[in-house]
């Protein structure tokens, strides 16, 4: 009888692994590789230290005036600072912002337990963030009740208005996005026909379109006297707006669910809400999580667009802040500080998605 | 149709009667898929059909828990009858257990979860002890220690044993298996019949559509042959095996004992 002796593992060539491999196969592994590389070393080289002189090394961050920032060569952040508060707040009065302070620092402080392994209610928490933080929020952003002065929408603006946008279009949109999904997947035409009829009017009209209609058109078809808040309506256009979008999305997760899913949990017999709500969408979102940040991304971007009714988020009052003659020619500045938040809230947002993908997965091949 | 006749059925009127089909016929749009089927299952009797594939058997069996919708005939398990009324559907799917060919366990859900899910929710049985219930069946299926991990991290043959499992943790008192065995490696095939033994042998009703000879003349009471949505034979294993009566049923013999 022969006996099997396994062979050893031997080391790997020393060019193929480490820096020097890394190197060679990712870099230089043929002369047209080695070209490009070259020339991509080149084009950093052009415009990467500029871009950090102008941005660090040069600029000026310290002083109040205009005067602070004559004779250098670099970017003039005082401009932003004087302005910060505007662009964070609007015109909110001044005497009033710890109220904004205090529903953001509110937020975080409700959403912290929400990411310790341990916290035992995170359902009941999340049901409290969902339906009475909003309440609370916009008793301290409104006004009128417990003493608090009011404020009215149109103050509202900056960052501050930004936020409130996206986050009511975000928790709006993916509830509604899903019923509309289910609906379209419905066996009942009447159903059925309602959802896509929503799904396909929504979609197919620019959103500019929508804010336009509910803030110049809406008005006319309402009766005399009947006078909603254009912030309110912006809301409501940007939230069905999107999740008209979220709809497609989750319907791809729903169809991309094998059959014998749906018939397990049948024979199970859950019923058809239960077996969505405890088998279906929790497989069907988690696989869509990438195209529901996308949405939840574009929307974020999209609230810019309500500058054209006459509202003002951050980018507008940014923009705004240019006509000021004390401050004429800062535009750059003002642009490339409104790229960072919005690059930031972004970045966040798709780097948390990354991670709970890599949470959820359960490693199921199907 | 009457009142009465969609009611569920006093219990004496089919003594140990457990599932009845009354000359059932169901389409698929133009195609004819059953044909004209007539079966009653005693409690506690062990079925296997076979047949060609394309022959209906898996429609057949679907049609006992309404995965399939039949159009005409009756079909009555443990005294209901299956209609449009969600009621009996949800009455019967409670009582009836199925197990697939691909398994199809839940992969979000722990083995554990996958077992607890319906007698939570659907018999609204505590938490607690709806967990004891399922190591209970897991430690019958012999995979207790699995319990914690998720479908993905188990071999074929063990995520068929879950799925028997999950299905035992409703209780039912009749289990339908579509091709248990059939997604299954050679090596693996073992272990999910050894299962489905012991469960007959514990007295369940048991429907199994399979092409494990083996199984059927070791467990089955009874051996349905159907080819093209007609049952063309029934008779008990050793009499099925060794004396079929008819033509197709000899054909089909021939071809899969030949290897």
């Amino acid at each position: 009888m022969t006996v099997h002796t396994p062979h050893p593992d031997l080391p790997p060539p020393t060019l193929s692994v480490g820096v020097l491999g890394w190197l060679r196969s990712n870099l230089f592994s043929s002369p047209l590789h080695t070209l490009l590389s070259l020339f991509a070393i080149y084009l950093v080289y052009l415009t990467v230290p500029p871009i950090i002189s102008w941005v660090f090394l040069d600029s000026t961050w310290v002083g109040d005036t205009r005067e602070a920032c004559s004779g250098t060569t670099g970017a003039c952040w005082v401009f932003v600072k004087v302005r910060m508060n505007q662009f964070m707040y609007g015109f909110f009065p001044e005497s009033e912002y710890w109220r904004i302070n205090l529903a953001f620092g509110l937020l975080i402080v409700l959403a912290i337990p929400l990411f310790i392994k341990k916290f035992q209610h995170k359902g009941k928490l999340a049901i409290f963030i969902l339906v009475f933080y909003p309440i609370i929020t916009f008793q301290l952003f409104s006004g009128g009740n417990f003493g608090l002065t009011p404020v009215e929408t149109s103050k509202w603006g900056g960052l501050s208005l930004t936020l409130i946008l996206a986050g009511v279009g975000i928790v709006a949109s993916l509830p509604i996005g899903i019923v509309l999904a289910l609906g379209r997947r419905s066996e009942m035409p009447i159903v059925r026909s309602v959802c896509v009829v929503f799904i396909e009017f929504w979609r197919g009209v620019p959103l500019i379109t929508v804010l336009f209609m509910s803030s110049v058109m809406l008005p006319l078809f309402l009766p005399e006297g009947t006078n909603f808040d254009k912030l309110l309506r912006a809301m409501i256009g940007i939230a069905l707006f999107q999740s008209a979008y979220m709809a497609e999305v989750v319907r791809g997760g729903l169809a991309a669910i094998p059959k014998g899913q749906y018939e397990a949990a049948e024979a199970l017999g859950l019923s058809y809400w239960k077996s969505m709500g405890l088998i279906i969408l929790p497989q069907a979102l988690k696989l869509v999580i990438p195209g529901i940040v996308n949405t939840f991304i574009a929307l974020f971007k999209d609230t810019t667009l309500v500058l054209i009714i006459g509202l003002f988020d951050l980018l507008a009052i940014i923009q705004q802040a240019f006509a000021d003659p004390d401050w004429l020619g800062f535009s750059i500045e003002g642009y490339v500080f409104a790229a960072s938040i919005f690059w930031i809230f972004c970045f966040s947002m798709s780097r948390y998605s990354m991670a709970l993908e890599k949470k959820l997965h359960t490693g199921h091949a199907r | 149709m009457s009142e009465t006749d969609n009611a569920p059925r006093p219990s004496e009127d089919s003594a140990d009667l457990t599932i009845e089909m009354r000359s059932v016929h169901k389409w698929y749009g133009q195609f004819h898929v059953l044909k004209d089927i007539n079966l009653a299952v005693t409690r506690g009797e062990r079925i296997v059909i076979c047949g060609p594939s394309g022959s209906g058997k898996s429609t057949m069996i679907r049609c006992i828990n309404r995965l399939e919708e039949h159009q005409q005939g009756q079909i009555i398990v443990d005294g209901t009858e299956l209609t449009d009324d969600v009621k009996h559907i949800d009455q019967v799917r409670k009582e009836v257990g199925m197990v697939f060919q691909h398994f199809n366990l839940f992969p979000h859900l722990t083995v554990l979860e996958n077992c607890c899910l319906a007698p939570i929710w659907v018999r609204k049985m505590p938490r607690r002890e709806a967990e004891a219930v399922a190591m209970e069946y897991l430690e019958k299926v012999k995979i207790p220690e699995q319990a914690r991990k998720y479908p993905g991290q188990l071999s074929g043959g063990q995520q068929q044993r879950v799925a028997i499992a999950r299905s035992l943790c409703m209780n039912p008192h009749i289990m339908l298996f579509d091709e248990p065995t059939s997604a299954l490696d050679p090596e693996m095939i073992k272990e999910v019949l050894d299962t489905m033994i012991e469960l007959a042998e514990s007295g369940m009703t048991m429907l199994c559509v399979t092409h494990e000879m083996g199984f059927a003349k070791t467990v089955a009471n009874r051996v349905i042959f159907m080819d093209a949505g007609e049952i063309i034979e029934e008779n008990e294993p050793h009499e099925f095996f060794n004396n079929p009566q008819s033509d197709r049923t000899k054909l089909f013999l021939s071809q899969i004992l030949q290897h």
